[in-house]
């Protein structure tokens, strides 16, 4: 079987030359020193000495390094935070290196993820050798592609022809076939062709999107008793194989454990983020992105993924599933108000709000901590608080205009969130909603939510409901980009707000497109919608702050029902 | 002996006496071996960053310990960590060990201790300093004669 090794780079056929690599440390000496040693070894070398630079770099340019090195201890984030991030947002390989060789640090670096951890002094043959780590990575995902692709074909034919499935009619193939079903069977893995992008990488991205539903099923199971079958069974991703599964779940858990102890650092790291990016509404984004999915990424990320479709459902249990719901809507949410706050007070009610989202709920620091990491877009962090970004296409065009001028197509989900988020959430990102844009913006977009309404209106039932939270949301996303920072309004009607993304059961409940209506008040949002949502904001506890996040983005006002729509994954 | 070689002579034992006395190891070899047509200067420069990196550093520490109200220790400790992973970058053993010992006063929470281990790692810093910049003198005065750096294994 040819091993595609996914490298379909100019740089392919010299590997292990060319590799991009990363280096993070704050040790000027070292970071020259490693830079020199790791030309010699004919990589492509990037050097930054602060983390959150490199989350920037690293979510500006996805796919634009293969490997990390980071030092332990750095002045603005702690390696291991910074492993984590990358790990789950990225899933590139992470090399942590330390002067202590402690056992318990290196312990706790393998925990983290870290395909190795070197000890300083480092040698040359030692950085010669790192090539593996990709190369090794590669391969796993490749063999996960291929049997997916396996799977599929099986699946192709087994669906096309279930009466055949005996395999009498088929004749050889089919035993083959059977035999590969077994496989897929066993494997649960059905790949799906439809992501162009995972099969050429033979990756498995964790977009929002995947990661809220990723974090919908943990919620659903209990994050006590998850497991990754159950979690697999329940996210109902074709091509997902267990061990996709298993290893973010493990990630998750450090993420979560992380958030939880964390607190006051993530404020202030909040607080760091929004100065960052100021010209940005940052401060408004901050404010969302902290209710939003402040867990994982702070509103610098911008990846905020606003799991504008989803989220609303479950994670976002803005309203108050968690105490915290009422920190959100007072909180930052209200804070948002103003020019949200988020900026550097945001953090901290970020907090508030965002625990209702997150996981972690009571971390609204923890989100904003996240926020810290990267102002900038994280497309890739929308793992964090996945559920936001599942606007993430759809938001893109909106908000994200402003900064990100790289935002991938709206295929890309992942990539789109963060873009989406950014301008919102992101304390960084420019575009973020502030709550002046919001609310001028607001304006617009409640009419044109009205339009939109007016337009759809019939529906009555739930699904309808939905239907309309979803176009809501892509109304509100559009106004949204209108409105603030010049977000080009870019039609970007939030796909995934489409009814797929929604569970309408958990959207809009009881809930009619009136009511989402309701809330929009300025940078009341969150009370409103919450109001609104009556949702029960079981699921809340989901990472749906996430879908939060979107909300947050837009906390200026937009139509409720927008709000709504995307609420609907965090009340749900 | 015709000038370069007596230069080259006196570099050759200059520098197996740094890695004897301790002054350096065989890391500062590996950051010579880096150095190339692509970076000449990339052992001064390195070296540079080094001395610039320890005397901040060393400022940081002693503020910290001046303080009267109170010394944060943490910091103290902190800055020293960092000290240490530096003085590794270039092979600087005797910096490195200075701050190895200076580490335990810190836990200790021993001021007079810190302030003398302080006092150490200032004075090999000095040392050092003066004896990478003899060597690099050294260096220049053989290529200003024609010859070419001995490399010292």
């Amino acid at each position: 079987m040819v091993v595609e090794t996914g490298f379909s780079s100019p740089r392919t056929d010299a590997f292990p030359a060319g590799l991009r690599v990363l280096v993070v440390d704050d040790d000027p000496t070292w970071l020259k020193i490693l830079e020199k040693m790791l030309k010699k070894c004919f990589y492509e070398v990037t050097t930054c000495c602060l983390a959150r630079e490199a989350l920037n770099l690293l979510r500006q340019r996805k796919d634009g390094y293969d490997i990390v090195i980071s030092d332990v201890n750095m002045p603005d984030m702690d390696g291991f935070k910074l492993l984590e991030h990358v790990g789950l947002e990225m899933d590139l390989p992470v090399i942590m290196m330390s002067v202590d060789g402690e056992i318990r640090r290196v312990m706790k670096g393998v925990q983290h993820g870290a395909c190795d951890y070197l000890l300083k002094p480092i040698r040359m043959k030692e950085l010669r050798n790192i090539w593996q780590h990709v190369f090794r990575k590669k391969i796993h995902e490749v063999r996960d592609i291929e049997s997916m692709e396996g799977i599929e074909s099986i699946h192709m034919a087994r669906s096309g022809s279930e009466l055949f499935d005996d395999g009498s009619f088929l004749g050889g193939e089919d035993t083959t076939s059977g035999r590969k079903r077994k496989d897929a069977d066993n494997k649960r893995d059905d790949k799906d062709l439809g992501d162009p992008s995972s099969t050429k990488k033979a990756r498995v991205v964790w977009t929002v999107d995947l990661h809220q539903k990723f974090v919908k099923a943990v919620n659903q199971i209990g994050y006590d008793k998850v497991g990754p079958k159950k979690i697999l069974d329940l996210m109902n991703v074709p091509w997902l194989t267990r061990e996709n599964v298993a290893s973010h779940l493990q990630k998750y858990r450090l993420y979560l454990s992380r958030l939880q102890k964390e607190g006051d650092i993530k404020n202030s790291f909040m607080g760091m983020k929004h100065s960052d990016t100021p010209p940005k509404d940052s401060t408004a984004g901050s404010g969302i992105r902290n209710s939003i999915n402040l867990t994982q990424d702070n509103v610098s990320n911008g990846s905020f993924s606003f799991p504008v479709n989803h989220t609303l459902a479950p994670s976002v249990d803005l309203k108050g599933h968690e105490g915290d719901r009422k920190g959100i809507t007072s909180g930052p949410m209200t804070e948002l108000k103003g020019p949200f706050p988020i900026d550097v007070s945001g953090p901290r009610k970020a907090k508030s709000s965002k625990i209702s989202f997150d996981h972690s709920l009571g971390s609204v620091d923890s989100v904003v901590n996240f926020a810290s990491f990267g102002p900038t877009d994280t497309a890739q962090y929308s793992w964090n608080e996945i559920p936001e970004i599942q606007f993430k296409q759809e938001y893109e065009p909106l908000q994200l205009e402003n900064r990100f001028s790289q935002l991938p197509l709206p295929g890309l989900q992942h990539h789109m969130l963060p873009e989406y988020l950014q301008p919102a959430v992101s304390v960084s990102p420019g575009p973020s909603i502030t709550e002046k844009e919001a609310t001028s913006s607001g304006f617009e977009v409640k009419s044109m939510y009205d339009d939109y309404r007016s337009n759809h209106a019939k529906h009555s039932s739930q699904t309808e409901a939905v239907g309309e939270s979803h176009s809501l949301n892509n109304q509100v996303f559009k106004s949204i980009s209108t409105t603030t920072s010049s977000m080009k309004s870019q039609d970007t009607v939030p796909n995934h707000l489409t009814v797929s993304e929604f569970s309408p059961k958990n959207l809009y409940e009881g809930v009619g497109a009136d009511d989402l209506q309701l809330c929009w008040p300025q940078g009341d949002c969150y009370a409103t919608n919450f109001g609104l949502q009556g949702l029960d904001c079981t699921e809340h506890n989901n990472p749906a702050t996430a879908l939060e996040t979107p909300f947050h983005l837009y906390d200026h006002p937009f139509d409720p029902t927008e709000y709504y729509a995307s609420d609907q994954g965090l009340f749900a | 002996m015709n000038i370069v070689n007596q230069l080259q002579r006196q570099f050759i034992d200059f520098s197996t006496s740094l890695h004897r006395e301790g002054f350096v190891d065989d890391q500062f070899t590996q950051l010579q071996k880096l150095q190339d047509e692509n970076s000449p200067d990339f052992v001064v420069e390195v070296v540079s960053l080094f001395f610039e990196d320890c005397e901040k550093l060393i400022n940081n520490m002693a503020r910290a310990l001046e303080q009267t109200q109170g010394v944060d220790f943490k910091q103290v400790d902190a800055s020293v960590h960092q000290l240490k992973g530096s003085s590794s970058s270039i092979g600087a053993m005797r910096v490195k060990n200075a701050c190895i010992s200076f580490r335990s006063f810190c836990e200790a929470q021993n001021r007079e201790g810190c302030l003398r281990c302080l006092q150490q790692v200032t004075h090999e810093y000095s040392l050092l300093k003066n004896k990478l910049q003899t060597l690099f003198t050294l260096e220049q005065q053989i290529l200003a004669a024609g010859g070419s750096i001995p490399v010292v294994d």
